[in-house]
């Protein structure tokens, strides 16, 4: 068989039978590729995986994507996007017209007047684990209330508040990368609250952190260039 | 009109998606119920537990309901691809100018960042749901049910990660009993 037909059946297979989102098609993904078909070695396989996780965009088209393209060039992309995709739309689309046709029924109403509060639950729950997991503490925290703050409550758009937290991320990233020459492993002693500009009074490391903070580190590293 | 509307949306969300399709619930939300009004938002969350419980990613089973109620067969195909297209393109960028995850240090300490922000976003879709549409009896009567059904839910789900869609079946079967 010809590998982008390959790569379109493994792909609709996993996109058919995954529940649970991008990150759970992760594991089925590693198994057909790297074990299974041998397609790509099992370290570069997760180098990769490292790479597509921070672009933005469907995490399950982009590893298609990648994948596709890295066994059979621009074909094999489109065959295995293709594979990823066409199972949901086909799915939703048959819900789609069924749902309409019984949504006024009572039983399903009632159904879904149980079914709502538990949404706004598994939205939420996953939230703070992320805000756990991102060890955020008593002094950035400031980033996750200001963001839901902007948006739930002043209705500004998500989209300009994630341009504010991109532009204040890469500005924090920039300067952890000076600090640290290694890449700045040590990230975790200091968040900017990301929707300001950096300023003096911003206290950006923890107490444990012995090292200089950012703003001086920048101040001492253009002294350093100017000398010479 | 509306063609370019939706292809409009969903590559922007396409392109600023971060972290997942939980992530992409406040974007879609904001665009479809606040924006243009495509949706209620008792629309978006029954949709979001029929994605939850079909396989398949969340953003691509959203998009391809709001096309598909806002302009047909054509609007679903249109709202799926638009949220790809972005993905195709960077993909793309990626592998032209490889960058490995070592000499990347400043893509992930950006990443680093934006968890925290992210984390707020996917709080905000959550709290927006929370209306009395969607909390049917809150405030009526002695038993507030919607509320329970909610509280439990998260704690099983925030403390035991239980199954989202055994959660929904449960709580489905508890509203098809109470109301």
């Amino acid at each position: 068989m010809k590998k982008p037909i390959q790569l379109f059946l493994t792909f609709f297979k996993i996109g058919a039978f995954t529940l649970g989102g991008g990150y759970a098609m992760l594991s089925m993904v590693e198994k057909a590729v790297v074990d299974q078909k041998k397609w790509i070695p099992n370290d570069e396989f997760w180098d990769m995986i490292a790479v597509v996780q921070s672009l933005p965009g469907v995490f399950a088209v982009n590893t298609a994507l990648y994948v596709g393209h890295r066994v059979a060039g621009t074909r094999g992309a489109f065959a295995a996007m293709l594979g990823a995709i066409i199972p949901s739309i086909t799915i939703i689309l048959l819900l789609a017209t069924v749902f309409r046709e019984y949504r006024d029924q009572p039983v399903v109403e009632r159904i879904f007047k149980g079914i709502r509060p538990c949404v706004v639950a598994l939205i939420l729950a996953p939230s703070l684990r992320m805000i756990k997991s991102a060890k955020v503490t008593w002094k950035t925290a400031i980033i996750p209330i200001a963001t839901v703050f902007l948006i739930w409550w002043c209705k500004i758009s998500p989209a300009y508040v994630i341009l504010a937290a991109i532009a204040g991320s890469l500005i924090y990233a920039l300067v952890i990368g000076r600090k640290t020459k290694d890449g700045g492993q040590k990230t975790k002693d200091g968040r900017r609250r990301t929707e300001d500009v950096p300023s003096p009074q911003s206290p950006v490391l923890s107490p444990k952190s012995s090292v200089p903070s950012p703003k001086s580190q920048v101040l001492s590293q253009e002294r350093k260039e100017a000398k010479p | 009109m509306i063609y370019l509307q939706l292809l409009w949306v969903f590559v922007k969300i396409g392109v600023l998606g971060f972290g997942g399709g939980y992530a992409m619930l406040s974007l879609i939300q904001h665009e479809v119920v606040d924006h243009y009004g495509w949706m209620t938002t008792t629309d978006f969350t029954d949709m979001v537990a029929i994605s939850q419980m079909t396989p398949g990613p969340i953003s691509i089973n959203l998009a391809t309901y709001v096309g598909y109620t806002t302009a047909g067969f054509g609007g679903s195909l249109l709202a799926s691809f638009a949220l790809c297209l972005p993905s195709v393109i960077m993909v793309y960028l990626i592998l032209k100018l490889f960058m490995s995850k070592r000499n990347n240090a400043l893509m992930d300490n950006t990443l680093k960042g934006l968890k925290p922000a992210i984390a707020g976003l996917i709080f905000a879709a959550g709290l927006s749901m929370m209306n009395t549409q969607n909390f049917v009896d809150f405030g009526r009567g002695q038993y507030n049910i919607s509320v329970i059904i909610c509280v439990l839910a998260f704690v099983a789900s925030y403390f035991f990660k239980a199954n989202p869609i055994l959660l929904i079946v449960l709580s489905g079967i508890v509203g098809f009993i109470a109301y």
